[in-house]
């Protein structure tokens, strides 16, 4: 082996060993395809908007039925912050708990498989969700729309039901089993991080298990949970195939989320009007991607940015 | 309550209540099931709700306020964690009695070239193109993911260039699927004209989701290699780019791999990247550079959007190939982490 050599002749000369060529060239690789990412991330951006651009101050025509970007790109933030608010809100509590449980009240030998059936979870892919939302949940929800307009029915979102059950609702509800794995992941991990003195102090002073998760282990894990949250929020804004195999979409502008015609939320209106080859709409399509990407990297910026202050907060 | 005598210890229920309490809650809600027919789901749901009723009153009668209401959670977290899992068990029920009698020999071995109406078609195209897609994303992403592991491992420490550099990683794990087929698209499109559609471009779509599950798994598995492994090499002699290849990347090897299998096993599902940039297509196209490509998913999307009942067969057909494929890419995963996983020990 050559590496044997270099250092007896270090020793005796004192010049550079031979090797060192090779160390700062694995280096330079090593450097550039981590700078490689940088610039990755950095040219979604760019060409996004270089392709975009023309998409968002086209003439009228471009945007039928509407006439201008904002009109046009309106209806659709709308529904993906309502499908999005329905999967945070079915998806939160159920993430906590399911959390809770493999951290602290499953049996310990059971709780990693009980976790793995959770991951298991979050590899069925999106387009097998959308197809079982579509064909099956979609039809067992229908009951859920009717009683929802019969009850609740005075809050405007849940005006006519749909017929068939392919409302944003069921969207929503798909969005939030899928988004789960992912919440529940977060918050497990911070749930696990609590110091063992806090909840042992805790029991020995007569807490029962509840009072000790909701006095040792929820402060301690508060910022890691809204960071899940957040970053649940960020699939759920951008997930695709879900809604857009879900949802019976149609370009009015409504706040029902129960009823037969629904915009589509912004990634899946990209979905199912991808083959539309014009040139301008392609461009209007990708000047709409260029709208969800700013957002979710907001989103999951400010998701890793809270994580990443707790953790620094806590390492002090 | 305050007025009772101070005790030191207090009355509890016996280990056996729940138990008891579970059964007797299944018989209650058993009695309507049976008389008006219910089905399981709906016995069960009954069951639950008549559990999470009795087990607090029992308990607030015998152990006191406090423990009655960590006795409702309890069950309540039990109850959301078997609420979480069934749409797990539906789905795979569903996919499974759906899809199998759509499985035959033909329908793995032909494509859907010139099937019209309801002819037998199959998904032999589209196996090809996942399987040509998501190799060449593998080939992009792995030495970009490894080595970029390595850089913030092994170089970068607590530089800020690698700070910003994980934190970005981490970021890109929320990009959405479809946002970074639309980047591909905008790519394919500027350098080779508005109706260019190619393989190729799903796969850079793949691999920016892939890298950062990469990334991340390989800097894990190489933090886990002790420090003594470097120190004994660097000892010897050894430069400190021989040591990286011949000893920290060969220990964190079986690491590594199931990173990587799983990042496979997580791309290989995507649709709407591929949806956008490489499009379907009916028959065989072995050619990554040109012209559009069906891969599995979007084969299944395309099949559902027919929304005809052969349609729908084929669809769910689809799907049970591809959820085997993913839960075959997961277990080998697992398996090759639990083989090698004694390794990172010494």
């Amino acid at each position: 082996m050559t590496a044997t050599e270099s250092p007896e002749r270090t020793a005796t000369t004192g010049s550079p060993r031979p090797s060192r060529r090779g160390d700062r060239a694995f280096e330079g690789v090593v450097r550039t395809s981590a700078l490689t990412i940088l610039v990755a991330l950095l040219a979604v951006f760019v060409f996004l908007a270089i392709e975009g651009w023309v998409g968002l101050t086209s003439d009228a025509a471009t945007y039928a039925p509407f006439t201008s970007f904002a009109s046009y790109i309106g209806p659709l933030i709308v529904s993906t912050l309502l499908a999005s608010a329905i999967a945070l809100v079915v998806a939160v509590p159920f993430s906590i708990a399911v959390a809770l449980f493999i951290s602290h009240y499953a049996p310990r030998r059971l709780a990693s498989a009980l976790g793995y059936v959770i991951d298991l979870l979050a590899a069925v892919p999106s387009v097998v969700f959308g197809l079982w939302g579509g064909r099956y949940l979609a039809g067992y929800l229908q009951p859920a729309h009717v009683w929802l307009h019969d009850h609740v029915g005075f809050i405007p979102i849940f005006g006519d039901p749909s017929p068939n059950g392919r409302s944003l609702f069921t969207a929503g509800i798909v969005l939030s089993i899928m988004i789960m794995p992912i919440m529940t992941a977060i918050s497990r991990e911070v749930f696990l991080q609590t110091p063992r003195l806090h909840e042992e102090a805790a029991l020995a002073l007569g807490a029962t298990r509840w009072e000790m998760i909701r006095y040792a282990v929820f402060p301690y894990a508060r910022s890691g949970m809204v960071s899940g949250v957040m970053l649940g929020l960020g699939r759920a804004l951008g997930e695709t195939m879900a809604v857009a195999m879900v949802l019976a979409t149609t370009p009015t502008t409504t706040l029902n989320v129960i009823g037969t015609a629904s915009p589509p939320t912004i990634a899946a209106n990209i979905a199912l009007n991808y083959k539309e080859a014009t040139p301008e709409r392609q461009s209007l399509l990708i000047a709409t991607g260029l709208v969800l990407f700013v957002v979710t990297f907001v989103v999951n910026f400010a998701a890793r940015w809270v994580a990443g202050r707790s953790e620094r907060r806590l390492n002090r | 309550m305050s007025s009772a005598p101070m005790s030191i210890s207090h009355p509890r229920l016996p280990r056996w209540a729940p138990g008891l309490v579970g059964v007797m809650a299944l018989a209650l809600a058993g009695l309507p099931a049976l008389l008006s027919g219910w089905g399981l789901v709906k016995w069960i749901v009954a069951a639950i709700v008549v559990f999470l009723v009795a087990m607090p009153l029992w308990s607030r009668l015998i152990e006191g306020r406090r423990a009655a209401v960590d006795r409702f959670v309890t069950a309540l977290i039990w109850t959301a964690f078997a609420i979480a899992v069934s749409p797990l068990v539906w789905l795979l029920y569903v996919v499974i009695r759906s899809g199998a009698p759509a499985i035959n020999g033909q329908f793995l071995s032909v494509s859907m070239l010139n099937v019209i109406g309801d002819e037998q078609g199959g998904i032999f195209h589209a196996l090809i193109g996942t399987l040509l897609i998501t190799v060449a994303a593998a080939v992009i992403s792995i030495p970009i993911g490894i080595l970029t592991a390595v850089y913030l491992v092994e170089y970068g420490k607590r530089s800020r260039m690698a700070r910003v550099i994980t934190f970005l990683v981490d970021v890109m794990t929320g990009i959405p699927s479809i946002v970074a087929g639309l980047f591909a698209l905008a790519l394919l499109v500027l350098l080779f004209g508005t109706a260019f559609r190619a393989g190729i471009g799903g796969s850079i779509a793949l691999s920016l989701l892939m890298i950062p599950t990469v990334v991340r798994s390989s800097e894990e598995m190489m933090r886990l290699v002790p420090d003594d492994l470097r120190e004994a090499s660097y000892a010897l002699g050894v430069p400190k780019w021989r040591t990286i290849t011949r000893v920290v990347l060969p220990t964190a090897l079986a690491g590594i791999v199931t990173g990587v299998v799983l990042a496979i096993s997580r791309v290989i599902g995507e649709t709407a990247p591929l949806l956008v940039v490489a499009g379907a297509t009916d028959g065989v196209n072995a050619n990554l550079f040109d012209g559009r490509m069906t891969t599995l998913p979007v084969f299944i999307f395309s099949q559902y959007a027919s929304s005809t009942p052969v349609g729908y067969q084929r669809a769910w057909g689809g799907a049970l190939v591809l959820i085997a494929l993913v839960m075959v890419l997961n277990l080998i995963a697992r398996i090759i982490g639990r083989i090698f996983s004694p390794a990172k020990g010494h």
